[in-house]
């Protein structure tokens, strides 16, 4: 099995964000590979474990994500990708990053692609279906559960906390929900091994990529802070006094119920 | 330069989600002074496009065939893709529900279009018009232009108000017919977990639990609040990683992002990866035994006491406040 997976550098969930000039502060900030994503380098390393083949993990990004892909080298995947687009690209939307991302995989014969089902800093959720849509592959979404058998995928889905249980057949793309599976630490052989593991950078150029072909569609032109709660009020007094306080307050004050 | 937009209107067991109807209001901002077409889609949704009318679309464009029964991709693309060569539209909005977010990326794609996901405001219209949306789940947001193109937007239920739905408003209903063909998923079953139908993603009142409930069966009084509230359960990872709860409840960076008019949490610590998926809710309640827990930090109204205690009374409370009402 020729198996692919889409992996995004993200923030570490823990970060707070600061906003100065208009720019988020990457400065000092921890980076992870997308929480979702490491379901995906999962379940690609299970899936080859029991059915054969190569894993190759794909990201696009700067140098830096070298180091989120040696990690899912070390999870036990087999090859990395790193495209970069630094040099050539300022600006990158859902609609260049699926372009690129497919550009990459239209001649590698891929049997199963998987990514996560939403990146937790763009938050789109695109990326997935659009590569296959761009690949005239089938995709299902937010996967809990995956089974190969022979050509045949069998996949439970999560619809807004119901349940969908399908069948499509292969080549496909899915997208990783939370309960797929328990994403392995990488163990410490394992980080010997990925240091000797092919990592293959690419830039636009190499994949025959125009930058007239990845023009935005969208730009952002402003990011900005939430703006802060005032604190709340902790009430006080008899406990029965303030259950019957909040009522009060939601039906009155806050007029929520 | 008014549009003509695009409203896909999402049927869910018989009736259109109220996502869809705050769709048509979005529809209606991005238009400008154009025109607000409805689409549904499905094995017998017709007798839905009054509704979708009364709500403030301009007419309606139905496409109905037994393969579109059930939602997947490959039959709901070619079905709006028929609307869309028919229409040929300048924008297009979505609910960014299950449904949405499954389908409009697809279309994006065919459409070679950008899109705009999650948009929960919508500053200015026409050309200069700017999609708001969260980012880092909510820890920030960001406004977005389209810069070329269709104007393809998908709107986060709870966010933009519906307009007053006018009884006294018509409009032309037409059908197009499409041949459905190559469906290449199959849905052998579908397995309903929710709770009593409230949508955790669309409810007004989410009760949520966490590691504090302890238990499975501590899930119990939390249900009997949303019920009568008519609101749905959610869950801190907590609570979802002990296996008190499924995972699909779990609210917050890697669960799902909720914005209710009320959201009252019970035995949750309010860590930063569950306060991203709730702090933008209008209202939030805090219960917990630790006076010292960050959840308190971002709740408007706090109980500090054991939550097997307050929940139970809330419960009795806003029965007796229901039923005077
Ligand atoms: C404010 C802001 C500014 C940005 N500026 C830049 C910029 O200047 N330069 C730049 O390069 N990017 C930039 N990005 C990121 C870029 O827009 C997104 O990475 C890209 O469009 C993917 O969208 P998403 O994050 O919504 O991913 P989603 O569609 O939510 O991601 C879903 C899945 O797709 C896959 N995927 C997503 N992105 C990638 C990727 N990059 N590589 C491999 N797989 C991926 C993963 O499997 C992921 O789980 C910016 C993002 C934001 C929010
Ligand atoms: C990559 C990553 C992603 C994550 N994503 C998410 C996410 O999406 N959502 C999420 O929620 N978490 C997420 N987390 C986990 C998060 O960091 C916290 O561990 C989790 O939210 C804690 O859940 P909790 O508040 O239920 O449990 P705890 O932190 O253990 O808090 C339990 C609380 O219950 C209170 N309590 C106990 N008994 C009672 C009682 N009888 N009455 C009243 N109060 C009581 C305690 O005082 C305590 O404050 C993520 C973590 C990581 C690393």
């Amino acid at each position: 099995m020729n198996i692919y997976v889409l992996v995004k550098r993200t923030f570490d969930t823990e970060e707070k964000i600061v906003v100065t000039g208009g720019v988020i502060q990457e400065d000092g900030a921890e980076f992870i590979i997308n929480p979702y994503d490491e379901y995906a380098i999962e379940e690609a390393i299970q899936v080859r474990d029991a059915q054969g083949g190569e894993v190759t993990v794909v990201t696009i990004g700067g140098e830096d994500a070298e180091k989120q892909l040696r990690t899912a080298l070390a999870m036990g995947a087999d090859k990395a990708v790193l495209i970069n687009t630094e040099d050539d690209l300022d600006e990158l939307d859902q609609f260049s990053a699926a372009y690129i991302l497919a550009e990459y995989l239209k001649d590698k014969d891929a049997d199963l692609i998987l990514g996560g089902n939403v990146a937790i800093d763009g938050g789109s959720g695109q990326v997935g279906p659009r590569v296959a849509e761009l690949l005239g592959m089938n995709y299902v979404t937010t996967i809990t559960k995956l089974e190969i058998d022979g050509k045949t995928a069998k996949i439970v889905r999560d619809v807004e906390g119901d349940s969908e249980v399908l069948e499509a057949e292969l080549p496909l793309l899915v997208t990783a929900q939370q309960g797929l599976n328990e994403p392995r630490y990488p163990s410490l052989p394992g980080i010997m091994k990925a240091k000797k593991k092919p990592l293959e950078t690419l830039e636009l150029d190499d994949l025959d990529i125009d930058e007239d072909d990845v023009e935005v569609k969208t730009t952002t032109v402003e990011i900005y802070l939430p703006p802060q709660k005032a604190a709340g009020r902790v009430l006080e007094g008899d406990l029965s006094d303030q259950v019957k306080e909040l009522v009060n307050l939601l039906h009155s004050e806050a007029k929520v119920v | 330069m008014s549009k003509k937009v695009l409203v896909l209107g999402e049927v869910r067991e018989g009736s259109l989600r109220n996502v869809s109807f705050e769709a048509i209001a979005a529809a209606k901002k991005v238009s400008g002074n154009g025109e607000v077409v409805g689409v549904l889609i499905g094995d017998a949704v017709a007798n839905l496009a009054g509704e979708l009318i009364k709500y403030g679309a301009d007419r309606v464009v139905t496409v109905e065939h037994p393969h579109l029964k059930q939602y997947t991709s490959d039959g709901f693309s070619q079905a709006f893709m028929a609307v869309a060569d028919q229409e040929q539209p300048e924008a297009i909005v979505f609910g960014h529900t299950a449904l949405g977010k499954d389908l409009s990326p697809k279309l994006a794609s065919k459409l070679q279009s950008g899109l705009v996901s999650d948009v929960t405001d919508i500053e200015g219209a026409d050309a200069s018009a700017l999609f708001i949306r969260p980012i880092y789940s909510g820890k920030a947001f960001e406004k977005v232009q389209v810069k070329e193109g269709l104007v393809f937007v998908t709107v986060r239920p709870n966010n933009i108000a519906p307009l007053a739905k006018d009884e006294s408003r018509t409009g032309d209903i037409s059908s197009i017919s499409v041949d459905i063909t190559n469906l290449r998923t199959i849905i052998k079953e579908v397995v309903r977990k929710s709770t009593e139908g409230v949508d955790l993603s669309e409810a007004k009142v989410v009760v949520a639990g966490g590691r504090g409930v302890k238990s499975e069966e501590g899930f119990e009084p939390l249900k009997e609040l949303a019920n009568v509230l008519g609101g749905a359960i959610g869950a801190s990872r907590g609570a979802c990683d002990a296996d008190y709860c499924d995972y699909s409840l779990q609210i917050g960076q890697t669960g799902k992002v909720v914005t209710p008019d009320l959201y009252i949490a019970a035995g949750i610590s309010g860590a930063i990866q569950h306060l991203a998926g709730m702090s933008n809710s209008k209202v939030i309640v805090a219960i917990n035994k630790d006076p010292e827990a960050s959840i308190f930090k971002v709740a408007d109204y706090g109980i500090v006491g054991d939550l097997f205690e307050v929940i139970p009374m809330l419960t009795e409370e806003f029965k007796k406040l229901l039923v005077n009402a």
